[in-house]
C-alpha cells in the first residue's frame, strides 16, 4: 500500500470515528426525549405530525410484541404502496421516457428489497423507473426502511436498559418513527444534498438531455432527482442507486469529495448506535469493548481488500499493464473501477459498504480479486461488522449472549449479560436469530446451483459463478444489496426467492431479537458480585471476537472454499 | 389497541410517503435548481449553442484526432451504465485485455515492448468514466499532436488545463477529463 493510500484510509476512518461519538450522544438524547438544539424548531412539527397520526396512538406505551406488530403492519402497508406504485407507473406522472409498468415479479422483488433496507436491484434505474417512481417509491422506501431499523434498535436498547416496569413500555413505535425522521434523517439529508449537487450530482425533474457529439451522432443523457436519493441511500445504509452503475456513476458520485461524504454518511449511524447503546443501557465500558472489536474487524477487512486490489492478478500483469502505482497512473486491478477513485477509494468504499450493509458500490465487486471479493462476502455473512442501521449492533449483541453462554459453560458460572441471567429461552432465541441467517443463505444457494434456472443466470463460469450465486443470497439475507452483478437475477425464480430471503432475513431476525430483548427486560436484575463474569473487559472482547469468527467459520467456510478460495488458488499458481 | 395500530400504521405510511417521497425531493429540486442550475441539470456543456455532452459523462472518441477515454462495457451509452462484471479469472476478461492491447500496438508499434497505464485497457465501473490517468494522456499526446499538426507543447498545455489533482492533495486520484480535453481541441481547431 502506498503512503497516500494509507493516509486516505486513516483520515477517513478517523473522521468517521470522531463523528460517531457526538452523534451517538445526540441519538441517545433524541430517543430519551431530552432537550436537543433543534427542539424549538421541531417540537411544533412533531406535535403536528403526532396529531395527524392520532394523539392516543403516538402516546400509548408498547411492549416488545406491540412494538413489533406496529412495525410489521406499517412496513407491510409501506411495501404494498411501493408495489402498487411500481405496478402502475406507466399511468403515473413524471415519466418522460414512457417506461411501462413493472411486471409483478420484479415489482415484488423491488418492493421487498427496498422496504427491508436491502436495495437489491434486479433492474437498471435509468431504463426501468420513471422519475416519479424514483421519488415516490424508491426515495420514500429508503427513508421508511432506515427509520424502521433505527427505531427497532432503540426499542431493543430500552429493553436492555433494565426498565422498572418489566418491559411493558419500550416506547411508542409511531412516536419514535417520527422523531427518527424529523430529528435524524431529514435534517441531514436536507443539508447534505446541496453539497452533492454543487459537486455535480443532478437534481432536476427534467427528462434526459440530448447531446450532439462533436464527432457526429447524438447521445441521450438521463437526468432526474439524483442527489436527494443519493444522500438517503447512503445515510440510511440503503444502497440502491438511481442508475445501474450505482455510486460508480459520475452523476451519483462525481468527485473524490463526494466519495468521502458518501463513505462517512453510510458509516455514521451504525457507528453512532454503539455509542447510543452505551448511554441508553448504561454500559459505556461494554460499548467501548464492542466498538473496539467491530472497528478491529473493519480495519482488517479494509486492509486485506485494499492490499489485494493494489496487488492485482497475474492475468492483469500478463496483459502488459503497469501493475505498480506511480508515474501518473494508479496500477493494480482497475477493472470495473473509476479513474477519479483509483484503487484505494474504490476498495475502501465497497468494503465499508458491505460492512455497514449499505450495498452501494463505486466499483464493480464482480471484478474484484478473489480475496477482496471474499472480504465483502465474509462481512455480510458475519453481518455484525457494525452492520446495517440498528440491526448490526443487535446482531453483535446476539453473538455476545452466545459468547457469555459458552464462557459460562467453560468456567462453570451462571451466564449473565447486562445484569440479567441468560437462560434457556434467551439462548434458544439468540441461536435461532443467528441460525436463520446461514439457513436462508446456504439452502437457496444450493437450490440455485442444482437447478438449471439458477445456473442459467450466471455471468461467469467456474468457482466465480458459484461465488456469484452465493453472493446474491448472502447479500439478500444480510439486507445488503450489493451484487456480483454479472448474475442476471431478473427472472421470476430469482425475483421470488431473493424477495422471500430478504423478507425473512429482515423480519424474522428482528422479531427474534426483539423477543430476546423482551425476555431480558422481564427479568429481575442480578447484583454484580465477585463471581460475575465481567463482559466489559478486553479479555472478554477477545473471546467475543473469537466466538464470532468460530461460529462464522463453522457455518460458511465450506461455501467459501468452493467459491473465492478455489478461485484464489487457481488464479495465483503458487498461492 | 388493534384499531389504533391499524389506523396509526395507515396514517404513518401516507404521512411518510408525502413528506419523504414527495415534499423532500421536490423541495431539493427547487433549492438546487436555484442554487446550482448548471450542476443540477447535469453539468451540460454547449459549443456553438448546441449541447455537446456533459463534462461528467464520458463518450466514445475514435480516430487519431482525439484523446481516447477508458474502454466502456456500456458501449459509452449513458442509458446503459454499468461495468463488464467479468471475474478476475475470467477467460473473456483476458481476451478483452489482450485484444485492446493488440489494437493499440497495431496503431503504435513502439508500445509493443512497454507496459501500459492500467486505466488504458481496463473498462471502468460506470462505463461512462470521463477521466483517464495523466500517464495515459501523456502517452497519447504525441499521437494527437501529430495528427492535428499541433506543437506537442500546445497539446500538453491543454492536458494540464484538463487535469485535476487530488482533492486537498490527498484524496482521490489525479485525472485528466477527456471530455474537456477533446472539446478544447475541437474549439481550437475551429478557431484556426
Amino acid at each position: 500500500m502506498t503512503a497516500n493510500g494509507f493516509w486516505q484510509i486513516t483520515l477517513i476512518l478517523a473522521a468517521a470515528f470522531a463523528l460517531s461519538v457526538p452523534f451517538g450522544r445526540y441519538l441517545a438524547r433524541v430517543f430519551r426525549n431530552e432537550h436537543t438544539w433543534l427542539d424549538t424548531l421541531l417540537n411544533p412539527v412533531d406535535r403536528l405530525l403526532g396529531h395527524v397520526i392520532g394523539r392516543r396512538t403516538v402516546e400509548m406505551p408498547m411492549s416488545w410484541k406491540e412494538y413489533a406488530l406496529s412495525m410489521l403492519i406499517t412496513n407491510g402497508l409501506m411495501g404494498l404502496l411501493i408495489y402498487l406504485i411500481l405496478s402502475v407507473q406507466g399511468t403515473l406522472p413524471l415519466n418522460p421516457l414512457k417506461f411501462p409498468d413493472l411486471n409483478p415479479f420484479l415489482a415484488f422483488n423491488t418492493a421487498a428489497s427496498f422496504i427491508t433496507n436491502t436495495n437489491w436491484q434486479n433492474y437498471s434505474g435509468e431504463t426501468t423507473l420513471s422519475l416519479f417512481s424514483q421519488m415516490a417509491a424508491i426515495t420514500f422506501a429508503m427513508f421508511a426502511a432506515a427509520a424502521t431499523g433505527l427505531v427497532v434498535a432503540i426499542a431493543f436498547f430500552r429493553a436492555l436498559a433494565a426498565p422498572a416496569d418489566g418491559g411493558r413500555n419500550l416506547g411508542n413505535f409511531y412516536r419514535d418513527f417520527i422523531r427518527a425522521l424529523t430529528r435524524v434523517l431529514l435534517p441531514l439529508c436536507l443539508v447534505v444534498t446541496p453539497l452533492l449537487v454543487w459537486q455535480g450530482s443532478p437534481e432536476t425533474l427534467h427528462g434526459p438531455a440530448v447531446a450532439h457529439l462533436v464527432q457526429g451522432g447524438a447521445q441521450r443523457i438521463p437526468l432526474g432527482p439524483v442527489a436527494d436519493l443519493e444522500v438517503i441511500k447512503q445515510l440510511g445504509t440503503n444502497g440502491g442507486g438511481f442508475f445501474n452503475a450505482n455510486s460508480a456513476h459520475p452523476y451519483e458520485n462525481p468527485t473524490p469529495l463526494t466519495n468521502i461524504v458518501e463513505i462517512l454518511l453510510m458509516m455514521l449511524t451504525s457507528l453512532s448506535l454503539v455509542v447510543t447503546f452505551g448511554i441508553m443501557v448504561g454500559q459505556r465500558r461494554l460499548a467501548r469493548v464492542m466498538y473496539t472489536v467491530m472497528a478491529l474487524m473493519l480495519v482488517v477487512a479494509i486492509g486485506v481488500a485494499v492490499h489485494a486490489e493494489w496487488a492485482g492478478t497475474p492475468v492483469l500483469a500478463g496483459s502488459g499493464i503497469m501493475i505498480h502505482a506511480g508515474h501518473g497512473q494508479m496500477g493494480g486491478n482497475m477493472v470495473g473501477k473509476e479513474t477519479r477513485f483509483g484503487i484505494t477509494d474504490s476498495a475502501l468504499f465497497d468494503t465499508v459498504s458491505t460492512a455497514f450493509t449499505t450495498g452501494s458500490v463505486n466499483s464493480a465487486l464482480d471484478s474484484y480479486t478473489p480475496l477482496a471479493g471474499m472480504v465483502s462476502l465474509v462481512q455480510m455473512m458475519l453481518n455484525c461488522v457494525f452492520g446495517g442501521k440498528g440491526v448490526g449492533t443487535m446482531n453483535f449483541l446476539m453473538y455476545g449472549i452466545f459468547a457469555v453462554f459458552i464462557a459460562g459453560l467453560m468456567v462453570g458460572r451462571t451466564p449473565e449479560f447486562l445484569g440479567k441471567k441468560i437462560e434457556r429461552r434467551e439462548i434458544v432465541l439468540a441461536s435461532l436469530a443467528l441460525l436463520v441467517h446461514p439457513l436462508i443463505i446456504l439452502l437457496p444457494t444450493a437450490w440455485a446451483l442444482a437447478s438449471p434456472t439458477g445456473v442459467a443466470a450466471l455471468g461467469n463460469t467456474g468457482s466465480h459463478g458459484l461465488s456469484e450465486i452465493l453472493y446474491a443470497f448472502t447479500s439478500a439475507a444480510a439486507n445488503n444489496g450489493s451484487a456480483f452483478a454479472g448474475l442476471n437475477a431478473n427472472t421470476p425464480w430469482y425475483n421470488t426467492v431473493l424477495g422471500l430471503v430478504m423478507l425473512f432475513g429482515r423480519y424474522v431476525s428482528i422479531i427474534l431479537m426483539l423477543a430476546v430483548g423482551g425476555s431480558l427486560a422481564a427479568k429481575p436484575t442480578v447484583p454484580s458480585t465477585i463471581g460475575t463474569l465481567r463482559t466489559d473487559t478486553a479479555l472478554f472482547g477477545g473471546f467475543w471476537l473469537a466466538t464470532i469468527i468460530v461460529v462464522g467459520a463453522l457455518t460458511f467456510l465450506p461455501a467459501l472454499v468452493l467459491g473465492p478460495l478455489a478461485e484464489f488458488f487457481m488464479l495465483y499458481p503458487h498461492g | 389497541m388493534w384499531r389504533e395500530t391499524m389506523t396509526g400504521a395507515l396514517r404513518l405510511t401516507l404521512l411518510v410517503w408525502v413528506v419523504c417521497g414527495l415534499c423532500y425531493p421536490l423541495l431539493e429540486v427547487g433549492i438546487n435548481e436555484l442554487a446550482f442550475p448548471a450542476a443540477a441539470n447535469g453539468s451540460l456543456v454547449r459549443l456553438n449553442h448546441r449541447i455537446v455532452g456533459s463534462r461528467l459523462i464520458g463518450e466514445r472518441f475514435t480516430g487519431p484526432l482525439w484523446f481516447a477515454g477508458r474502454p466502456s462495457a456500456a458501449n459509452d451509452n449513458p442509458m446503459r451504465s454499468g461495468a463488464s462484471n467479468l471475474g478476475p479469472a475470467s477467460r473473456r476478461l483476458r481476451d478483452h485485455l489482450w485484444a485492446r492491447r493488440a489494437r493499440l500496438v497495431r496503431q503504435h508499434p513502439s508500445l509493443a515492448t512497454r507496459r501500459l497505464p492500467a486505466d488504458m485497457i481496463t473498462s471502468s465501473g460506470s462505463g461512462l468514466d470521463p477521466d483517464i490517468s495523466p500517464a495515459n494522456a501523456d502517452l497519447q499526446a504525441p499521437w494527437v499532436a501529430r495528427a492535428r499538426h499541433l506543437p506537442l507543447a500546445r497539446v500538453e498545455a491543454l492536458i494540464t488545463h484538463a487535469t485535476r489533482g487530488r482533492w486537498l492533495g490527498l484524496f482521490g486520484e489525479p485525472r485528466v477529463n477527456v471530455q474537456v480535453l477533446n472539446w478544447t481541441l475541437a474549439a481550437q481547431s475551429g478557431r484556426r
